[in-house]
Protein backbone atom coordinates (compact mmCIF):
# COMPACT_ATOMS: atom_id res chain seq x y z
CA UNK A 1 0.00 0.00 0.00
CA UNK A 2 1.32 3.36 -0.92
CA UNK A 3 1.71 5.93 1.79
CA UNK A 4 -0.12 9.15 0.95
CA UNK A 5 0.43 12.55 2.46
CA UNK A 6 -1.73 12.90 5.55
CA UNK A 7 -4.90 14.90 5.00
CA UNK A 8 -5.24 15.96 8.61
CA UNK A 9 -2.38 16.64 11.04
CA UNK A 10 -3.20 16.34 14.71
CA UNK A 11 -0.66 18.09 16.94
CA UNK A 12 -0.71 20.00 20.17
CA UNK A 13 -0.04 23.75 20.39
CA UNK A 14 1.84 25.89 19.41
CA UNK A 15 0.52 25.74 15.86
CA UNK A 16 2.33 28.76 14.45
CA UNK A 17 6.05 28.39 14.62
CA UNK A 18 8.36 31.32 14.15
CA UNK A 19 11.20 30.60 11.78
CA UNK A 20 13.46 33.23 13.30
CA UNK A 21 15.65 32.35 16.27
CA UNK A 22 17.81 34.58 18.45
CA UNK A 23 20.89 34.56 16.18
CA UNK A 24 18.78 35.63 13.19
CA UNK A 25 17.13 38.47 15.13
CA UNK A 26 20.47 39.66 16.45
CA UNK A 27 21.87 39.54 12.92
CA UNK A 28 19.01 41.73 11.71
CA UNK A 29 19.61 44.24 14.52
CA UNK A 30 23.26 44.39 13.53
CA UNK A 31 22.25 44.92 9.88
CA UNK A 32 19.99 47.79 10.86
CA UNK A 33 22.94 49.41 12.63
CA UNK A 34 24.99 49.42 9.40
CA UNK A 35 23.97 52.95 8.26
CA UNK A 36 25.06 54.36 11.62
CA UNK A 37 28.34 52.41 11.55
CA UNK A 38 29.13 53.58 8.01
CA UNK A 39 28.38 57.18 8.99
CA UNK A 40 30.65 56.85 12.01
CA UNK A 41 33.48 55.49 9.88
CA UNK A 42 32.93 58.25 7.31
CA UNK A 43 33.16 61.00 9.92
CA UNK A 44 35.79 59.54 12.22
CA UNK A 45 37.93 57.47 9.86
CA UNK A 46 40.07 54.50 10.78
CA UNK A 47 39.83 55.28 14.51
CA UNK A 48 36.15 54.39 14.32
CA UNK A 49 36.86 50.96 12.81
CA UNK A 50 39.55 50.26 15.42
CA UNK A 51 37.36 51.23 18.38
CA UNK A 52 34.53 49.00 17.10
CA UNK A 53 36.96 46.12 16.60
CA UNK A 54 38.51 46.50 20.06
CA UNK A 55 35.15 46.67 21.82
CA UNK A 56 33.78 43.63 19.98
CA UNK A 57 37.01 41.72 20.68
CA UNK A 58 36.66 42.43 24.41
CA UNK A 59 33.00 41.38 24.51
CA UNK A 60 33.24 38.23 22.39
CA UNK A 61 36.57 37.25 23.99
CA UNK A 62 35.05 37.34 27.48
CA UNK A 63 32.09 35.24 26.38
CA UNK A 64 34.51 32.76 24.78
CA UNK A 65 36.67 32.43 27.91
CA UNK A 66 33.51 31.94 29.98
CA UNK A 67 32.38 29.18 27.64
CA UNK A 68 35.71 27.39 27.93
CA UNK A 69 35.86 27.87 31.70
CA UNK A 70 32.37 26.56 32.41
CA UNK A 71 32.42 23.87 29.71
CA UNK A 72 28.90 24.75 28.57
CA UNK A 73 27.68 22.75 25.63
CA UNK A 74 25.41 25.52 24.37
CA UNK A 75 27.53 27.86 22.31
CA UNK A 76 26.36 31.34 23.25
CA UNK A 77 28.86 33.08 20.97
CA UNK A 78 26.94 31.86 17.96
CA UNK A 79 23.79 33.72 19.02
CA UNK A 80 25.57 37.02 18.25
CA UNK A 81 24.48 38.76 21.46
CA UNK A 82 28.05 39.38 22.59
CA UNK A 83 28.83 40.73 19.14
CA UNK A 84 25.87 43.11 19.31
CA UNK A 85 26.75 44.22 22.83
CA UNK A 86 30.31 45.04 21.78
CA UNK A 87 29.08 46.89 18.73
CA UNK A 88 26.53 48.96 20.67
CA UNK A 89 29.14 49.79 23.31
CA UNK A 90 31.58 50.99 20.62
CA UNK A 91 28.92 53.21 19.09
CA UNK A 92 28.47 55.04 22.40
CA UNK A 93 32.19 55.69 22.89
CA UNK A 94 34.12 58.77 21.75
CA UNK A 95 36.03 57.96 18.54
CA UNK A 96 39.39 59.03 19.96
CA UNK A 97 39.28 56.76 23.01
CA UNK A 98 42.38 54.57 23.64
CA UNK A 99 41.74 51.09 22.28
CA UNK A 100 42.54 49.36 25.56
CA UNK A 101 39.71 51.25 27.23
CA UNK A 102 37.26 50.12 24.54
CA UNK A 103 38.54 46.55 25.04
CA UNK A 104 38.13 46.80 28.83
CA UNK A 105 34.64 48.21 28.33
CA UNK A 106 33.73 45.17 26.23
CA UNK A 107 34.99 42.83 28.97
CA UNK A 108 33.07 44.65 31.71
CA UNK A 109 29.91 44.84 29.59
CA UNK A 110 29.78 41.07 29.14
CA UNK A 111 31.21 40.01 32.51
CA UNK A 112 29.45 42.44 34.86
CA UNK A 113 26.51 43.27 32.63
CA UNK A 114 25.49 39.84 31.45
CA UNK A 115 27.39 36.73 32.61
CA UNK A 116 27.19 37.56 36.32
CA UNK A 117 23.38 37.51 36.10
CA UNK A 118 23.38 34.15 34.34
CA UNK A 119 23.96 34.96 30.69
CA UNK A 120 21.60 35.83 27.88
CA UNK A 121 18.05 36.60 28.95
CA UNK A 122 18.85 37.08 32.63
CA UNK A 123 20.49 40.50 32.80
CA UNK A 124 18.57 43.30 34.49
CA UNK A 125 20.57 46.14 32.90
CA UNK A 126 21.53 46.72 29.30
CA UNK A 127 25.04 45.15 29.10
CA UNK A 128 26.45 47.72 26.66
CA UNK A 129 25.38 50.58 28.92
CA UNK A 130 26.84 48.83 31.98
CA UNK A 131 30.17 48.75 30.14
CA UNK A 132 29.87 52.40 29.25
CA UNK A 133 28.88 53.42 32.78
CA UNK A 134 31.94 51.60 34.11
CA UNK A 135 34.21 53.41 31.66
CA UNK A 136 32.54 56.75 32.37
CA UNK A 137 33.12 56.34 36.10
CA UNK A 138 36.67 55.02 35.69
CA UNK A 139 38.07 57.36 33.04
CA UNK A 140 35.96 60.54 33.09
CA UNK A 141 38.48 62.55 31.06
CA UNK A 142 38.97 60.08 28.21
CA UNK A 143 35.21 59.52 27.95
CA UNK A 144 34.47 63.22 27.52
CA UNK A 145 37.23 64.07 25.05
CA UNK A 146 35.59 64.32 21.64
CA UNK A 147 37.34 64.39 18.29
CA UNK A 148 36.23 66.79 15.56
CA UNK A 149 34.62 65.29 12.47
CA UNK A 150 36.08 65.15 8.99
CA UNK A 151 35.12 63.60 5.66
CA UNK A 152 36.68 60.95 3.43
CA UNK A 153 39.95 62.88 3.09
CA UNK A 154 40.72 62.20 6.73
CA UNK A 155 39.83 58.54 6.74
CA UNK A 156 43.38 57.31 7.41
CA UNK A 157 44.04 59.81 10.17
CA UNK A 158 44.00 58.57 13.75
CA UNK A 159 41.98 60.62 16.23
CA UNK A 160 43.04 61.18 19.78
CA UNK A 161 44.93 58.52 21.69
CA UNK A 162 43.91 55.42 19.81
CA UNK A 163 47.17 53.56 20.37
CA UNK A 164 47.90 54.67 23.94
CA UNK A 165 49.59 51.91 25.94
CA UNK A 166 47.34 50.11 28.42
CA UNK A 167 47.19 51.68 31.90
CA UNK A 168 49.24 54.65 30.75
CA UNK A 169 47.97 58.20 30.58
CA UNK A 170 48.58 59.65 27.16
CA UNK A 171 50.27 62.99 27.17
CA UNK A 172 49.86 63.80 23.47
CA UNK A 173 47.61 66.77 22.84
CA UNK A 174 44.86 65.77 20.47
CA UNK A 175 42.54 68.09 18.61
CA UNK A 176 39.26 68.13 20.47
CA UNK A 177 35.83 69.51 19.79
CA UNK A 178 32.77 70.19 21.88
CA UNK A 179 29.59 68.20 21.35
CA UNK A 180 26.37 70.07 20.56
CA UNK A 181 25.09 69.14 24.00
CA UNK A 182 28.05 70.56 25.90
CA UNK A 183 27.95 73.68 23.71
CA UNK A 184 24.32 74.09 24.69
CA UNK A 185 24.97 73.39 28.35
CA UNK A 186 28.04 75.50 28.91
CA UNK A 187 27.89 78.18 26.18
CA UNK A 188 24.15 78.27 25.43
CA UNK A 189 25.03 77.74 21.78
CA UNK A 190 22.46 75.92 19.63
CA UNK A 191 23.75 73.69 16.85
CA UNK A 192 21.87 73.80 13.56
CA UNK A 193 19.36 71.04 13.07
CA UNK A 194 20.80 69.85 9.74
CA UNK A 195 24.15 69.18 11.41
CA UNK A 196 22.44 67.10 14.06
CA UNK A 197 20.32 65.32 11.50
CA UNK A 198 23.15 64.19 9.24
CA UNK A 199 25.72 63.69 11.96
CA UNK A 200 28.16 66.42 11.01
CA UNK A 201 28.82 67.35 14.63
CA UNK A 202 31.21 66.02 17.23
CA UNK A 203 30.03 63.23 19.47
CA UNK A 204 30.15 59.50 20.07
CA UNK A 205 31.03 57.16 17.24
CA UNK A 206 27.55 56.07 16.24
CA UNK A 207 25.17 58.61 17.68
CA UNK A 208 25.81 61.82 15.76
CA UNK A 209 23.59 61.18 12.74
CA UNK A 210 19.94 60.94 13.72
CA UNK A 211 18.77 60.02 10.21
CA UNK A 212 20.96 56.88 10.00
CA UNK A 213 19.69 55.59 13.31
CA UNK A 214 16.09 56.38 12.35
CA UNK A 215 16.52 54.38 9.14
CA UNK A 216 17.63 51.35 11.13
CA UNK A 217 14.86 51.91 13.64
CA UNK A 218 12.12 52.08 11.01
CA UNK A 219 13.43 48.84 9.47
CA UNK A 220 13.34 47.09 12.83
CA UNK A 221 9.82 48.35 13.60
CA UNK A 222 8.59 47.17 10.19
CA UNK A 223 10.11 43.74 10.79
CA UNK A 224 8.63 43.78 14.32
CA UNK A 225 11.97 43.25 16.08
CA UNK A 226 11.45 46.05 18.57
CA UNK A 227 8.42 47.33 20.38
CA UNK A 228 7.69 50.69 18.71
CA UNK A 229 5.98 51.92 21.87
CA UNK A 230 9.29 52.38 23.69
CA UNK A 231 11.05 54.79 21.25
CA UNK A 232 7.75 56.60 20.61
CA UNK A 233 7.22 57.00 24.34
CA UNK A 234 10.72 58.44 24.69
CA UNK A 235 10.21 60.92 21.81
CA UNK A 236 6.76 61.89 23.08
CA UNK A 237 7.92 62.70 26.59
CA UNK A 238 11.08 64.50 25.40
CA UNK A 239 8.98 66.70 23.10
CA UNK A 240 6.44 67.54 25.81
CA UNK A 241 8.89 68.16 28.64
CA UNK A 242 11.40 70.08 26.50
CA UNK A 243 8.64 72.19 24.90
CA UNK A 244 7.29 73.17 28.29
CA UNK A 245 10.75 74.19 29.45
CA UNK A 246 11.42 76.02 26.18
CA UNK A 247 8.12 77.85 26.55
CA UNK A 248 9.06 78.97 30.05
CA UNK A 249 12.45 80.38 29.08
CA UNK A 250 13.40 80.14 25.36
CA UNK A 251 16.93 81.49 25.94
CA UNK A 252 17.96 79.16 28.71
CA UNK A 253 16.31 75.93 27.57
CA UNK A 254 16.82 74.29 24.18
CA UNK A 255 13.81 73.51 21.97
CA UNK A 256 12.45 69.99 21.73
CA UNK A 257 13.90 69.40 18.26
CA UNK A 258 17.40 69.96 19.59
CA UNK A 259 16.92 67.47 22.43
CA UNK A 260 15.41 64.97 20.04
CA UNK A 261 18.23 64.87 17.49
CA UNK A 262 21.32 65.60 19.59
CA UNK A 263 23.50 63.28 21.61
CA UNK A 264 22.70 59.63 22.14
CA UNK A 265 18.94 59.96 22.32
CA UNK A 266 18.21 58.26 18.97
CA UNK A 267 20.70 55.45 19.57
CA UNK A 268 19.47 55.01 23.13
CA UNK A 269 15.76 55.12 22.36
CA UNK A 270 15.90 52.85 19.31
CA UNK A 271 18.65 50.36 20.08
CA UNK A 272 19.36 50.41 23.83
CA UNK A 273 16.00 50.95 25.53
CA UNK A 274 14.34 48.34 23.30
CA UNK A 275 16.62 45.55 24.51
CA UNK A 276 14.03 42.75 24.85
CA UNK A 277 15.56 41.46 28.09
CA UNK A 278 15.74 44.61 30.17
CA UNK A 279 12.55 46.36 28.99
CA UNK A 280 8.99 45.67 30.23
CA UNK A 281 6.93 42.90 28.65
CA UNK A 282 3.52 44.55 28.62
CA UNK A 283 2.53 47.20 26.05
CA UNK A 284 1.30 49.58 28.73
CA UNK A 285 4.57 49.01 30.59
CA UNK A 286 6.53 49.89 27.44
CA UNK A 287 4.78 53.26 27.26
CA UNK A 288 5.60 53.99 30.90
CA UNK A 289 9.17 52.79 30.42
CA UNK A 290 9.75 54.95 27.32
CA UNK A 291 8.15 58.04 28.82
CA UNK A 292 10.18 57.61 31.99
CA UNK A 293 13.38 57.54 29.95
CA UNK A 294 12.35 60.65 27.99
CA UNK A 295 11.55 62.54 31.18
CA UNK A 296 14.85 61.56 32.85
CA UNK A 297 16.90 62.43 29.75
CA UNK A 298 15.61 66.01 29.60
CA UNK A 299 15.82 66.33 33.38
CA UNK A 300 19.48 65.24 33.51
CA UNK A 301 20.43 67.24 30.42
CA UNK A 302 18.94 70.52 31.63
CA UNK A 303 19.32 70.35 35.41
CA UNK A 304 22.06 67.75 35.98
CA UNK A 305 25.80 68.20 36.11
CA UNK A 306 26.47 66.28 32.91
CA UNK A 307 25.56 67.46 29.41
CA UNK A 308 24.27 64.00 28.42
CA UNK A 309 21.94 61.75 30.39
CA UNK A 310 20.63 59.06 28.04
CA UNK A 311 22.82 56.32 29.53
CA UNK A 312 21.79 56.95 33.14
CA UNK A 313 18.15 57.44 32.16
CA UNK A 314 17.99 54.03 30.48
CA UNK A 315 19.91 52.27 33.27
CA UNK A 316 17.61 53.79 35.91
CA UNK A 317 14.48 52.75 34.03
CA UNK A 318 15.97 49.27 33.50
CA UNK A 319 16.11 49.01 37.28
CA UNK A 320 12.41 49.92 37.54
CA UNK A 321 11.35 47.42 34.84
CA UNK A 322 10.35 44.59 37.24
CA UNK A 323 8.10 47.02 39.13
CA UNK A 324 6.52 48.27 35.90
CA UNK A 325 5.88 44.67 34.88
CA UNK A 326 4.14 43.98 38.15
CA UNK A 327 1.99 47.11 38.09
CA UNK A 328 0.89 46.75 34.47
CA UNK A 329 0.03 43.07 34.64
CA UNK A 330 -3.13 42.67 32.54
CA UNK A 331 -6.13 40.97 34.21
CA UNK A 332 -6.73 37.31 33.50
CA UNK A 333 -9.12 36.76 30.57
CA UNK A 334 -12.68 36.80 31.84
CA UNK A 335 -11.70 38.07 35.26
CA UNK A 336 -14.16 40.56 36.75
CA UNK A 337 -13.10 42.90 39.49
CA UNK A 338 -15.21 42.36 42.58
CA UNK A 339 -17.23 45.40 43.49
CA UNK A 340 -16.21 45.43 47.13
CA UNK B 1 35.24 21.70 67.49
CA UNK B 2 34.68 18.80 65.17
CA UNK B 3 36.93 18.44 62.20
CA UNK B 4 35.99 17.15 58.78
CA UNK B 5 39.13 15.12 58.23
CA UNK B 6 41.15 13.86 61.18
CA UNK B 7 44.24 12.69 59.31
CA UNK B 8 45.81 16.15 59.15
CA UNK B 9 49.42 16.51 60.15
CA UNK B 10 51.85 19.38 60.30
CA UNK B 11 52.19 22.59 62.24
CA UNK B 12 48.79 24.09 61.55
CA UNK B 13 47.00 20.82 62.16
CA UNK B 14 48.54 20.38 65.61
CA UNK B 15 47.68 23.98 66.38
CA UNK B 16 44.11 23.47 65.25
CA UNK B 17 43.66 20.29 67.23
CA UNK B 18 44.27 22.06 70.52
CA UNK B 19 40.90 23.66 71.31
CA UNK B 20 42.14 27.00 72.62
CA UNK B 21 44.34 27.85 69.65
CA UNK B 22 41.50 26.83 67.36
CA UNK B 23 39.56 29.79 68.73
CA UNK B 24 42.32 31.97 67.37
CA UNK B 25 42.81 30.23 64.00
CA UNK B 26 39.13 30.05 63.06
CA UNK B 27 38.76 33.82 62.82
CA UNK B 28 41.61 34.11 60.36
CA UNK B 29 40.23 31.84 57.68
CA UNK B 30 37.50 29.31 58.40
CA UNK B 31 35.10 31.83 59.98
CA UNK B 32 36.61 34.98 58.53
CA UNK B 33 34.46 37.96 59.48
CA UNK B 34 34.24 39.46 55.99
CA UNK B 35 34.74 36.60 53.55
CA UNK B 36 32.73 33.92 55.36
CA UNK B 37 30.39 35.60 57.84
CA UNK B 38 29.97 38.76 55.69
CA UNK B 39 29.79 40.94 58.80
CA UNK B 40 30.89 44.55 59.20
CA UNK B 41 30.16 45.51 55.59
CA UNK B 42 29.97 49.24 56.30
CA UNK B 43 33.68 49.80 57.10
CA UNK B 44 34.64 47.07 54.62
CA UNK B 45 33.13 48.99 51.73
CA UNK B 46 33.60 52.54 52.96
CA UNK B 47 37.18 52.92 54.16
CA UNK B 48 39.10 50.45 52.01
CA UNK B 49 39.92 52.97 49.30
CA UNK B 50 43.57 52.85 50.37
CA UNK B 51 45.71 50.22 52.06
CA UNK B 52 46.70 52.61 54.88
CA UNK B 53 43.08 53.34 55.74
CA UNK B 54 42.29 49.62 55.63
CA UNK B 55 45.08 48.75 58.08
CA UNK B 56 44.19 51.60 60.44
CA UNK B 57 40.54 50.61 60.44
CA UNK B 58 41.39 46.92 60.88
CA UNK B 59 43.72 47.53 63.81
CA UNK B 60 41.30 49.91 65.53
CA UNK B 61 38.54 47.32 65.19
CA UNK B 62 40.86 44.58 66.46
CA UNK B 63 41.70 46.65 69.54
CA UNK B 64 38.06 47.36 70.33
CA UNK B 65 37.07 43.75 69.69
CA UNK B 66 39.84 42.40 71.90
CA UNK B 67 39.16 44.69 74.84
CA UNK B 68 35.37 44.47 74.72
CA UNK B 69 35.52 40.68 74.37
CA UNK B 70 37.66 40.43 77.48
CA UNK B 71 35.56 42.84 79.52
CA UNK B 72 32.27 41.28 78.48
CA UNK B 73 33.66 37.84 79.24
CA UNK B 74 34.88 38.85 82.69
CA UNK B 75 31.54 40.48 83.52
CA UNK B 76 29.42 37.74 81.95
CA UNK B 77 28.05 36.50 85.28
CA UNK B 78 27.10 39.97 86.50
CA UNK B 79 25.30 41.42 83.46
CA UNK B 80 21.50 40.99 83.71
CA UNK B 81 20.06 39.24 80.65
CA UNK B 82 17.47 41.96 80.02
CA UNK B 83 19.94 44.80 79.52
CA UNK B 84 22.87 42.88 78.07
CA UNK B 85 22.84 44.51 74.60
CA UNK B 86 22.84 48.01 76.09
CA UNK B 87 25.68 47.01 78.39
CA UNK B 88 27.71 45.59 75.49
CA UNK B 89 27.21 48.80 73.49
CA UNK B 90 28.34 50.84 76.48
CA UNK B 91 31.48 48.73 76.90
CA UNK B 92 32.24 48.88 73.16
CA UNK B 93 31.68 52.64 73.03
CA UNK B 94 34.19 53.15 75.81
CA UNK B 95 36.93 51.42 73.87
CA UNK B 96 35.94 53.13 70.61
CA UNK B 97 36.46 56.48 72.34
CA UNK B 98 39.91 55.30 73.45
CA UNK B 99 40.73 54.16 69.90
CA UNK B 100 39.44 57.46 68.49
CA UNK B 101 41.79 59.54 70.65
CA UNK B 102 44.74 57.18 70.08
CA UNK B 103 44.38 57.44 66.28
CA UNK B 104 44.18 61.23 66.57
CA UNK B 105 47.39 61.22 68.58
CA UNK B 106 49.24 58.94 66.15
CA UNK B 107 48.18 60.43 62.83
CA UNK B 108 45.73 63.22 62.25
CA UNK B 109 45.69 62.51 58.51
CA UNK B 110 44.48 58.96 59.00
CA UNK B 111 41.91 60.22 61.48
CA UNK B 112 40.61 62.69 58.93
CA UNK B 113 40.41 60.17 56.11
CA UNK B 114 38.60 57.62 58.28
CA UNK B 115 36.19 60.33 59.42
CA UNK B 116 32.95 59.20 60.98
CA UNK B 117 33.76 55.54 60.49
CA UNK B 118 35.88 55.39 63.65
CA UNK B 119 32.87 56.37 65.74
CA UNK B 120 30.79 53.88 63.77
CA UNK B 121 32.92 50.98 65.07
CA UNK B 122 30.45 51.08 67.97
CA UNK B 123 27.73 49.62 65.78
CA UNK B 124 29.97 47.19 63.89
CA UNK B 125 27.92 44.00 64.02
CA UNK B 126 31.09 41.92 64.12
CA UNK B 127 32.00 43.26 67.59
CA UNK B 128 28.49 43.05 69.00
CA UNK B 129 28.14 39.61 67.42
CA UNK B 130 31.27 38.26 69.10
CA UNK B 131 30.21 39.74 72.45
CA UNK B 132 26.77 38.18 72.25
CA UNK B 133 27.67 34.87 70.64
CA UNK B 134 31.06 34.12 72.15
CA UNK B 135 32.39 36.33 74.95
CA UNK B 136 29.22 36.14 77.04
CA UNK B 137 29.50 32.34 77.13
CA UNK B 138 33.25 31.67 77.36
CA UNK B 139 36.23 32.26 79.62
CA UNK B 140 38.44 35.34 79.40
CA UNK B 141 41.33 33.44 77.83
CA UNK B 142 39.18 31.97 75.06
CA UNK B 143 37.49 35.32 74.45
CA UNK B 144 40.88 36.98 74.14
CA UNK B 145 42.00 34.48 71.50
CA UNK B 146 38.67 34.71 69.70
CA UNK B 147 38.81 38.51 69.61
CA UNK B 148 42.40 38.50 68.40
CA UNK B 149 41.71 35.96 65.65
CA UNK B 150 38.54 37.65 64.47
CA UNK B 151 40.16 41.08 64.54
CA UNK B 152 43.23 39.98 62.60
CA UNK B 153 41.04 38.15 60.11
CA UNK B 154 39.02 41.33 59.66
CA UNK B 155 42.20 43.37 59.19
CA UNK B 156 43.46 40.85 56.64
CA UNK B 157 40.21 41.07 54.69
CA UNK B 158 40.21 44.88 54.71
CA UNK B 159 43.81 44.84 53.53
CA UNK B 160 42.91 42.49 50.67
CA UNK B 161 40.34 45.01 49.47
CA UNK B 162 42.43 48.08 50.21
CA UNK B 163 45.48 46.88 48.29
CA UNK B 164 43.52 46.12 45.12
CA UNK B 165 41.52 49.34 45.25
CA UNK B 166 44.53 51.56 45.94
CA UNK B 167 46.68 49.99 43.21
CA UNK B 168 44.00 50.30 40.53
CA UNK B 169 42.34 53.45 41.80
CA UNK B 170 45.32 55.68 42.44
CA UNK B 171 48.33 53.67 41.23
CA UNK B 172 50.00 53.65 44.64
CA UNK B 173 50.50 51.22 47.51
CA UNK B 174 50.64 52.65 51.06
CA UNK B 175 51.06 56.03 49.38
CA UNK B 176 54.17 54.98 47.43
CA UNK B 177 53.84 54.98 43.60
CA UNK B 178 53.31 51.40 42.47
CA UNK B 179 53.55 51.89 38.71
CA UNK B 180 55.94 53.86 36.53
CA UNK B 181 54.87 57.45 35.86
CA UNK B 182 51.72 58.38 33.89
CA UNK B 183 49.54 55.64 35.28
CA UNK B 184 45.94 56.02 34.14
CA UNK B 185 43.85 55.74 37.32
CA UNK B 186 40.60 53.77 37.36
CA UNK B 187 38.67 56.37 39.31
CA UNK B 188 35.77 53.98 39.90
CA UNK B 189 37.89 51.81 42.19
CA UNK B 190 38.14 54.70 44.70
CA UNK B 191 34.39 55.33 44.47
CA UNK B 192 31.84 53.19 46.37
CA UNK B 193 31.11 51.16 43.22
CA UNK B 194 34.70 49.92 43.16
CA UNK B 195 34.32 48.71 46.75
CA UNK B 196 31.38 46.52 45.77
CA UNK B 197 33.18 45.16 42.68
CA UNK B 198 36.33 44.32 44.66
CA UNK B 199 34.43 42.70 47.53
CA UNK B 200 32.45 40.61 45.04
CA UNK B 201 35.63 39.50 43.31
CA UNK B 202 37.27 38.47 46.60
CA UNK B 203 34.15 36.61 47.76
CA UNK B 204 34.15 34.80 44.42
CA UNK B 205 37.77 33.74 44.86
CA UNK B 206 37.22 32.61 48.47
CA UNK B 207 34.10 30.61 47.71
CA UNK B 208 35.80 28.99 44.76
CA UNK B 209 38.78 28.02 46.92
CA UNK B 210 36.46 26.67 49.62
CA UNK B 211 34.48 24.54 47.18
CA UNK B 212 37.67 23.09 45.75
CA UNK B 213 38.85 22.21 49.25
CA UNK B 214 35.52 20.52 50.00
CA UNK B 215 35.84 18.40 46.88
CA UNK B 216 39.35 17.32 47.86
CA UNK B 217 38.15 16.32 51.34
CA UNK B 218 35.25 14.34 49.85
CA UNK B 219 37.62 12.53 47.51
CA UNK B 220 39.90 11.71 50.46
CA UNK B 221 37.00 10.25 52.41
CA UNK B 222 36.00 8.10 49.44
CA UNK B 223 39.53 6.74 49.18
CA UNK B 224 39.52 5.90 52.86
CA UNK B 225 36.16 4.15 52.51
CA UNK B 226 37.41 2.16 49.54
Amino acid sequence: MEKSAPKLLLTSSPFLKQQEDTPAVMRQVIFSLIPAILAGIYYFGISGILVIAASIAGAVGTEWIYLIGTKKKFNSIKDNTALLTGLLLALTLPPGIPLWMAFLGGIVAIALGKLIFGGIGSNIFNPALVGRAFLQASFPVALTTWSPISDFSGITQLRGHTFALPFVQSKIDAITAATPLSQMKFDSHLTELTHLFFGSSAGSLGETGAIFLLLGGIYMVLRNYINWRIPLGVFFMVIIFASVLHGVDPVKFAPASFHLFSGGLMLGAIFMATDPVSSPITHKGCWIFGMGIGFLVVLIRTFGGLPEGVMYAILLMNGVTPLINRVTQPPIYGYVKSKN
Amino acid sequence: MERKSDKKTGFFATLQQSPSTDEFIKGLWRENAVFVQVLGMCPTLAVTNSATNAIAMGLATTFVLLMSNMLVSSLRNFIPKQVRIATYILIIATFVTVADYVIQAISLDVHKSLGAFIALIVVNCLILGRAEAFASKNTIGKSFLDGLGMGLGFTFALLCLGVVREILGSGTLFGIPFFPANFQEWVIMILPGGGFFTLAAWLLIFNWAKQRKKKVVQLDNKEIAA
